[in-house]
């Protein structure tokens, strides 16, 4: 527990503090892009990328192991892994746009092949005489433990560079996300637009590899961007929101796996993005379950409500019991059942709106199936003043027509 | 040295001049070989049936379609560089309307061109975006997320969005499809007041008996140009039966077509 408060405090040592951040920026850039990634429908993209890096690693291991002994160089391995992954990326694009396969079926194929192959290529490297072999098991599950302050900085710096890029690109990627005919009616290359996509979200990625390891650096992609979307309904909004609750769970995985001796960083890291998630699912106001629970009381409330009202303006008798309670509590009703005078308002007001919705129905039937026109919401809340002016005027001429 | 055509005046002066455009699907033309010169000023309809390739001139004509052969100008010069005097308001179906973004976000996209990469949305833009809105009905909606709208509103939303730009010539793609009566006459009271203003409309339009009263001119189009000009002279039986190809039938052609009908109805 101390241990985790001092890690928590920035007070564990300079390299802990060092990769903590690192790990943050890398997964506030992974939130950014990942954000972009999602709105553009294509958030299993970062799983192909993420596998395709393997094989580009081992290989890079091999030769930097053969030239110095060592392989493990990380700057070295990076740039192996991103080529793999390039490479990867490029036969995703070739088979779904050349062939009648979806991008899902060239991403699956893709990357189980990619991966299939890197482990091959670690077994080849079991047998080779060259050192530092152990480390690679840390780019499959992420392990900062033994991680060098010259790689912390390198991650951070990338990491830097990455939430420049998407701040850069943030319009770009905005436009084309949401509409992209209207975007290229805007001079937006499209095609540009979505490379520079892909190429930040590689980034992030094979910056990613050494921190949480290629196989959950996707979750970091997707969790923290999807938890955010509980939250808001503004696109920038949910990109920093993303970008903050991906830098909070890089936050708390690196700082608990400190806690204990060879505690896995990527999972906790993942599991940390989970927790937020989770919370946002349940607590969020806007989307979360608990509030729609709620949305869905009061809404039955509403029903009732409205039913009552209409009964007393049509004096039908009343027997449901929360009806009567309902009405009872809002005083539209004494006691007795005998409707008061704001009750008789009410119940006029409501008979109004129903006539209103029954006629709006009866002119634009198409557009009546819309969720919120089965006519339980105020129907200025729902149609623009116009249309309610138009209505309002038709129900005033029908009813002098029929005297 | 090639020597350069000279340009016509009517091009010059033309909002969007379509010369020989051409696009294909996998070697199958959906617009074969049309031109169309927008008479400036005008609200002009593209009509013709299902798969006439009338979305698809449009957006071969604003780069958003690959085109295998045509010239696109504005006001003489080539489209490319004159993009930012033409809107455009796309089918309401082609975007995921569960997008996170509220009415005044989409409105403000809008403002692309002017801004740059460092900006926000400042208190200009969206006092711009509320004046767009005003003029659609919908100021009242701003912040609502757009896939609570109904159909009309969100189409309402899309020519605000175009409306933004203050641009030379729109081009709608089907703006009455699927939209309420109220938006309907909203939507072509903005037109209007457009075209008032002497910019120029151009306009996918699928309900025949409308254009009529909606536009002056009129582009018969199935794959290839069949007719163009003014409503009043081109939109005759002869002209429809050949763009729908004896699709329709002789009481309906003449319920189109003679201006009598529009009283009675």
């Amino acid at each position: 527990m101390d241990t985790w408060w001092r890690a928590l405090t920035f007070t564990l040592g300079y390299n802990t503090s060092l990769v903590t951040l690192g790990a943050m920026l890398l997964a506030a850039g992974a939130g950014m892009i990942g954000t972009f990634v999602l709105l553009r429908k294509r958030a299993l993209v970062s799983d192909a990328i993420s596998h395709a890096t393997l094989p580009g690693l081992t290989l890079a291991f091999i030769i930097i192991g053969l030239l110095q002994g060592d392989g493990r160089w990380l700057p070295g391995l990076l740039i192996g892994a991103a080529l793999s992954a390039a490479l990867g990326l490029w036969l995703v694009q070739v088979i779904s746009a050349r062939t009648r396969l979806g991008e899902d079926a060239a991403i699956g194929a893709v990357l189980s092949s990619f991966f299939a192959f890197g482990v091959v290529l670690i077994t080849v490297i079991q047998s080779m005489n060259v050192t530092g072999q152990s480390g690679l098991t840390g780019y499959l599950v992420g392990a900062t433990a033994g991680m060098l302050s010259s790689e912390a900085k390198l991650i951070a710096l990338c990491s830097l560079g990455v939430l420049a890029a998407v701040f850069v690109m943030r319009r770009e990627f905005l436009l084309v996300c949401f509409d992209a005919d209207f975007a290229r009616t805007q001079g937006i290359n499209t095609w540009r637009v979505d490379l520079a996509l892909l190429m930040l979200l590689m980034a992030v990625v094979v910056i990613g590899l050494k921190v949480t390891g290629l196989i959950l650096i996707v979750a970091l992609t997707i969790i923290p961007p999807v938890a955010a979307r509980f939250w808001t309904d503004h696109p920038m909004a949910m990109v920093a929101l993303a970008a903050f609750l991906g830098a909070l769970s890089g936050y708390f995985g690196v700082t608990l796996s400190s806690v204990g001796e060879g505690l896995p960083t990527g999972p906790l890291i993942v599991l940390a993005a989970f927790v937020l998630f989770l919370g946002s699912f349940l607590f969020s106001p806007r989307r979360g379950v608990l509030a729609s629970l709620l949305a869905h009381q009061r809404f039955r409330r509403r029903v009732h409500l409205r039913q009552g009202l209409l009964s007393l303006s049509r004096d039908e008798p009343i027997f449901d019991g929360l009806t009567l309670t309902l009405l009872k509590r809002a005083g539209y009703i004494r006691r007795d059942g005998v409707a008061t005078a704001a009750g008789q308002a009410a119940a006029r007001d409501a008979e109004h709106e129903e006539r209103l919705w029954a006629l709006y129905r009866e002119r634009y039937p198409d557009d009546a199936l819309h969720r919120e026109h089965a006519g339980l919401t105020p129907i200025a809340q729902v149609l623009s003043p116009d249309a309610v002016m138009t209505l309002e005027t038709q129900l005033l001429l029908r009813t002098e027509a029929r005297p | 040295m090639k020597p350069t055509p000279r340009i016509p005046d009517a091009v010059k002066s033309s909002p969007l001049a379509i010369q020989g455009l051409t696009v294909s699907y996998d070697r199958r033309p959906v617009v074969h070989s049309v031109d169309f010169v927008t008479p400036p000023g005008s609200m002009t309809a593209i009509v013709g049936p299902n798969g006439a390739g009338k979305s698809t001139l449009l957006k071969a004509s604003l780069g958003i379609t690959a085109r295998l052969t045509g010239d696109v100008r504005v006001f003489g010069k080539p489209f490319e560089v004159m993009s930012r005097h033409v809107a455009y308001v796309p089918q309401r179906s082609s975007v995921d309307w569960d997008f996170p973004a509220t009415v005044i976000d989409v409105v403000a996209m809008g403002l692309f061109r002017d801004q740059r990469w460092w900006q926000f949305n400042r208190g200009r833009d969206r006092r711009l975006a509320m004046h767009s809105l005003a003029r659609v009905g919908m100021e009242a909606f701003a912040d609502r997320q757009i896939g609570q709208l109904s159909g009309g509103q969100q189409q309402r939303v899309f020519l605000a969005r175009a409306l933004i730009q203050d641009a030379e010539l729109t081009i709608l793609d089907e703006p009455f499809a699927g939209v309420d009566a109220a938006t309907e006459s909203a939507i072509i009271e903005v037109l209007k007041e457009l075209r008032d203003e002497g910019r120029t409309l151009l306009c996918v339009h699928h309900d025949l008996s409308t254009v009529h009263d909606y536009f002056d001119h009129v582009l018969l189009l199935n794959v290839r140009g069949i007719a163009a000009g003014a409503v009043d002279e081109v939109f005759t039986a002869a002209n429809l039966q050949a763009t729908y190809g004896g699709r329709l039938s002789e009481v309906q052609l003449a319920r189109l077509v003679s201006p009598a009908s529009k009283e009675a109805r």
